[in-house]
């Protein structure tokens, strides 16, 4: 389904005063497209997953699906978050089956959906376990079930492989790569990592620091597949990295700091050896 | 560690049964005020033999299971109105933090006018001693839900009651749960004062019925019965749940 944000901004009203978090942001994503966002730390990439999502409303602007503006949350557009937020309460199974049982699909149905989308994470026999009892990882891609169960047009995701090992992110994004070409999905997919957007999107977005604007774009048509350490994505990774650098230190100088994390620091050191 | 803990209660407790008991036998005391714990040991076997501690037993458990039932669905129900309807809680929630100050046995006098000298006297008391402890950790449990937890339901399709029934709730349980304990524990209190000042079937009638005859060693001998009755369900409901709801809901670590 295709996506279109059209000027769209959002001013947070808090007690020390009002916080533009995105200034304007234009954006239109290509029915079954694979976006990656990517940005400064607190320059409004979540805000803007979250309005998407209908879980914020945006201050300006509009959001548009297939023409239509957005309402409320939708399960046209699930979001994937940082932390997966599962329930503790449930089971594997049962957290699979949760967006479902909520839109009354039938009992039998159910059941046999979940067990498709477990099994295209590869943790069928998983399916009794509680959350407490799994890796990191396994939470991420019970929550990656959690939200395909649902069949959305739009998955939005914000940094879920953030807080993973490489390796097991490296297997991610194979699986993530696999399921969005088997599944035909519009992806918006938030990251902190260059080397991330260039292995998984069609295309690269980069916000400025806040209040975001889209600062530059850029497509990756290399062929899929593709590998996180291969010289093609290296060298993209790096171009974009100049860019996404200059405007840290922007951010930087115009000290917000406290947002301004190590991770970027880290990120830089990382993409730029 | 553990061990050496255990070793010192259980020495503590043995030294003080060996104290009790030669005092007895130097018979300080005369026997209807100082009893030997031998004396009250018999007097607790005689007691289940002939079944009128059972019966008393019986009693006192019926009333609290339906006390604490009542106070227990009332509490969640209460707790998470207050906790999600800010006009109630500024309302309705203002009084039970008031009303929460007063022990419950204070709440008998306006049973006994209401209901009269009767069984609902007493149950009456029983949940106004349980139902403002699980109101109150209800609402703290449902204003406290990890509003991630709330994002994501209502990302995945979740409304209404079903929000409630599945998501707000279960979260609120490890909270949920600590205020049932609480609330036990202040429901078994008042149901034997009461019980102590009302005189039907129960333990608190065997504690007075001990003290009309002159039974000291009766009066003890219930007591443990009472003390033991509280523990038991501390530790073999309560806590058992409590650990694991706490490990599920990965609050352990
Ligand atoms: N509910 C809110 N109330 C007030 N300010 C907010 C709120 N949510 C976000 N902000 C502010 O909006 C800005 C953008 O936040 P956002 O979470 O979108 O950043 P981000 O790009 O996702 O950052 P990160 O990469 O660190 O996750 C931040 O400065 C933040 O302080
Ligand atoms: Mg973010």
């Amino acid at each position: 389904m295709k996506l279109e944000i059209r000027n769209v901004g959002k001013t947070f009203q808090s007690k020390s005063g009002a916080i533009t978090a995105i200034d304007t942001a234009t954006l239109n994503v290509r029915a079954g497209e694979f976006v990656c966002l990517l940005g400064p730390s607190g320059c409004g990439k979540s805000t803007l997953l979250n309005l998407i999502a209908g879980l914020d409303k945006p201050t300006r602007g509009e959001i548009l699906m297939d023409g239509k503006p957005i309402g409320n949350t939708g399960t046209d557009r699930v979001m994937i978050f940082q932390s997966a937020a599962l329930f503790p309460w449930l089971s594997v199974f049962d957290n699979v089956k949760f967006g479902l049982n909520m839109i009354g699909v039938p009992k039998p149905e159910r059941q046999v959906i979940a067990r498709r989308y477990l099994a295209m994470v590869h943790l069928a026999e998983f399916e009794n376990a509680f959350v407490h009892e799994l890796s990191g990882g396994m939470r991420q891609r019970v929550a990656i079930a959690r939200a395909l169960a649902l069949d959305p047009a739009v998955l939005l995701m914000d940094e879920p492989f953030g807080a993973l090992d490489a390796q097991t992110r490296d297997l991610l994004h194979g699986e993530l790569q696999t399921i969005w070409q088997a599944t035909c999905k519009t992806i918006l997919f938030v990251t902190h990592n260059v080397r991330e957007a260039v292995v998984l999107g069609d295309r690269v977005v980069v916000f400025s620091a806040r209040p975001a604007r889209i600062k530059r774009e850029w497509t990756v048509d290399l062929p899929r597949p593709r590998q996180i350490e291969s010289y093609a994505v290296v060298d993209l990774a790096r171009d974009i990295m100049q860019t996404l650098k200059d405007d840290v230190l922007v951010s930087q100088r115009d000290n917000d700091a406290q947002r301004l994390s190590e991770l970027e620091m880290q990120m830089i050191g990382d993409d730029v050896l | 560690m553990e061990i050496r803990k255990v070793i010192r209660t259980l020495g503590f407790l043995i030294a003080l049964l060996a104290v009790w008991q030669s005092l007895a036998i130097l018979e300080v005391y005369p026997e209807y005020i100082f009893p030997s714990p031998l004396g009250v040991l018999q007097t607790l076997a005689r007691g289940f033999q002939n079944g009128r501690f059972v019966i008393g037993i019986a009693s006192s458990m019926q009333r609290i299971l339906i006390g604490f039932g009542i106070s227990a669905i009332l509490g969640v129900a209460f707790g998470l109105a207050l906790g999600r309807q800010r006009w109630l809680n500024d309302t309705l929630g203002a009084l039970v933090l008031g009303l929460q100050t007063l022990p419950s046995i204070c709440w008998l006098p306006i049973a006994l006018l209401w209901f009269g000298l009767s069984e609902t006297a007493i149950l009456f008391v029983v949940v106004m001693g349980a139902l403002l402890a699980i109101t109150t950790a209800t609402e703290a449990g449902v204003k406290n839900t990890p509003p991630l937890y709330l994002r994501a339901a209502r990302n995945l399709g979740a409304r209404g009651w079903k929000l409630y029934a599945l998501v707000i709730l279960p979260a609120a349980l490890p909270s949920i749960l600590t205020g049932m304990k609480l609330g036990w524990s202040f429901a078994w209190r008042s149901l034997m004062a009461a019980e102590l000042l009302y005189v039907s079937l129960g333990l608190g009638q065997l504690l007075t019925m001990g003290r009309e005859l002159n039974d000291m060693s009766q009066v003890i001998a219930v007591m443990i019965v009472i003390i033991a009755i509280g523990l038991l369900v501390d530790r073999a409901v309560f806590a058992p749940l409590e650990s694991r709801v706490r490990e599920r809901w990965g609050l352990n670590s």
